[in-house]
């Protein structure tokens, strides 16, 4: 069935090269960054950064806990680092460190996650990364952002750069439909309503946009209007967006490329119970992966705009007339 | 803070610091005797001889850090800081009770001039790492004082940090090892051994000194030689006795974690009058 949508969606860069890039940038603009590496540079693309920055470029070795603590002492004598490295490796390695000493003390550190989700294929579930946005959200005072294309990428970096205190980031290795205009404007704690949409809401976050623009286009077909938010920030959340698109539509659909039992969901159906409750459905991952091509896996395990439509249904099927 | 290198004057001060100890404690009726003496020559040491820093002035970026990685021995550094004039010496006593700046782990929350919250053991090793980085990047004078647990090098993160070091050549930081050989569980060579402990350090690329930690002159010797060895970060194998000073708290592996009783304060400080 042919998808219609407002957008085209174009190919664009993976949201772990946007930031490669947006570091090498921020580099350029602000002397007091640096990037902290566990001998994956090539991986998440802070290779854009050592080559221009060597002196500011830390490589740690294979060593995650080691690199988060070299990162809060940077940061306490001033700099703002970005420690880089896969969700997997850096969120469970390095959590403890993340915990005493980032979280404890507030310290102005920035995680960077690449490779986050199923989506990274063939390397298969040791290094596929689908618990961290909880442990990130674990954390008190951290920042939690989950891009959904290269532009929000770019634009979040440069906003976590420029608060003060701790931001995990979520990418990931796979190319991403480009979403957003060049000029898109992001706020970190400010959700983006997609599109509008009356029938029911569409919230996602990562490369989940994607698939919930494709699904409102399936939806359409049906007669079903379909709003779509990307919630970009998934700590601190957007209550006002949540709130509105549960009071106005009375059913929500929350996509993610994560633990659905664990992640952007449960967080968003605290606020819609807080507020203003209406039935809920969730798409998501119930347990590890397997290797195999990023596309077929995505398939497979149900991460799509067939499975996001297939689900919208159903919570209509729930909603109070 | 202007510096005192007599010997006498700092045996004074570490004196004063160890009564302190036994009082905040006793009075919290928890807390962490035994490690907290042994570190008492290192801190008194640093705080009144090798650290240039500034009690008016705790963000001096030109200042010299210490973190105490082995975050239970908070009475020492508090009593220390308390004592230079960083927080109040008055309400030491409040060490552990609710809304006190002296929590049982030291805490930035509460005390914004220590370096680093610690009390996970391991951590804070890494911490000075970062910070050598950043004052040798700065071109600044700072130096890193990162004072050690025996029991807590057995965390797996110090040898990261100790590889990183090496590697790049932080020689403005210092690694102090409080060897006093006692764990919470009872001896480390029982628990896990550390040893050959200078041999490790060495194998690690840093350069180690071996010394009597009890000893002021041993630690201004050992200071001065890490201050003027280039290239490579200094561990100093500092050989201290748990509970040091009071005659039933040296060597006793229950003072690790257990606060005196009251009868046990009045003793102690009679010996540390």
């Amino acid at each position: 069935m042919a998808v219609e949508t407002n957008f085209e969606l174009k190919p664009g860069m993976a949201t772990r090269e946007a930031f490669g890039h947006a570091l090498v940038e921020l580099g350029r603009e602000n002397p007091n960054v640096w990037a902290v590496d566990a001998d994956l540079s090539k991986s998440t693309y802070t290779s854009l950064f050592a080559k221009e920055f060597p002196d500011r470029f830390v490589s740690c070795g294979i060593a995650e806990a080691n690199m988060v603590g070299v990162a809060a002492g940077l940061a306490s004598c001033g700099k703002i680092p970005f420690a880089a490295s896969f969700s997997c490796f850096v969120m469970n390695k390095g959590f403890e460190q993340l915990r005493v000493a980032v979280a404890y003390p507030n310290a102005n550190v920035k995680v960077v996650g690449t490779h986050s989700g199923i989506s990274i294929g063939e390397d298969g579930p040791s290094q596929m990364s689908i618990e961290e946005t909880s442990l990130a959200c674990s954390l008190p005072g951290f920042v939690v952002l989950a891009p959904a294309d290269e532009v929000a990428a770019r634009a979040l970096i440069r906003a976590a750069a420029a608060y003060v205190g701790p931001v995990f980031i979520r990418t990931g290795r796979m190319k991403t439909p480009v979403i957003y205009a060049a000029d898109q404007r992001f706020e970190i704690g400010k959700a983006i309503e997609v599109t509008d949409g009356d029938d029911v809401a569409l919230i996602a976050n990562g490369l989940m946009v994607a698939e919930a623009i494709r699904a409102r286009g399936i939806l359409a077909a049906e007669g079903i209007s379909a709003r779509v938010i990307d919630l970009h920030t998934v700590k601190p959340l957007d209550r006002d967006a949540i709130e509105r698109a549960a009071a106005e539509t009375g059913a929500i659909v929350v996509a993610e490329e994560h633990l659905v039992d664990a992640g952007l969901g449960v967080r968003v159906a605290q606020v819609v119970g807080e507020t203003s409750p209406c039935p809920m459905e969730f798409v998501g991952l119930t347990g590890y992966a397997e290797s195999g091509p990023s596309d077929e896996l995505l398939d497979k395990y149900g991460l799509r705009a067939v499975n996001v439509a297939a689900v919208a249904r159903k919570v209509l099927g729930r909603k109070k007339s | 803070m202007e510096r005192i290198e007599n010997v006498g004057e700092l045996q004074e001060i570490a004196k004063r610091i160890r009564r302190q100890i036994i009082e905040m404690i006793g009075a919290a009726g928890s807390g962490h005797p035994g490690g907290s003496l042994s570190a008492t020559e290192i801190v008194t040491t640093l705080f009144w001889d090798v650290m240039r820093h500034d009690p008016a002035n705790p963000k001096w970026p030109d200042r010299d850090r210490v973190i105490l990685s082995k975050g239970h021995a908070a009475p020492v550094l508090y009593a220390a800081m308390a004592d230079c004039g960083y927080t109040p010496v008055e309400t030491l006593n409040t060490l552990r009770k609710l809304g006190s700046i002296y929590q049982g782990h030291p805490d930035r929350r509460f005390i914004p001039a220590l370096e680093a919250s610690t009390g996970s053991l391991g951590e804070g090793l890494s911490i000075a790492m970062g910070m050598g980085l950043a004052a040798r990047w700065d071109k600044r004078p700072s130096r890193v004082y990162c004072i050690l647990g025996d029991g807590e090098i057995q965390e797996g993160q110090i040898w990261e940090a100790a590889m990183f070091g090496a590697f790049h050549k932080l020689d403005n930081v210092v690694a102090i090892v409080d060897y006093n050989r006692i764990q919470l569980d009872g001896f480390v060579k029982d628990i896990m051994e550390i040893e050959p402990l200078v041999a490790k350090w060495q194998a690690f690329g840093w350069h180690a000194i071996e010394l009597d930690g009890d000893s002021i002159p041993a630690l201004q010797a050992a200071f001065a030689e890490a201050a003027a060895f280039k290239g490579k970060p200094t561990a100093l194998i500092a050989h201290t006795i748990k509970g040091k000073g009071v005659s039933f708290m040296e060597n006793n592996p229950k003072f690790h974690g257990v606060a005196p009783t009251k009868e046990e304060v009045a003793l102690a400080l009679k010996e540390l009058a």
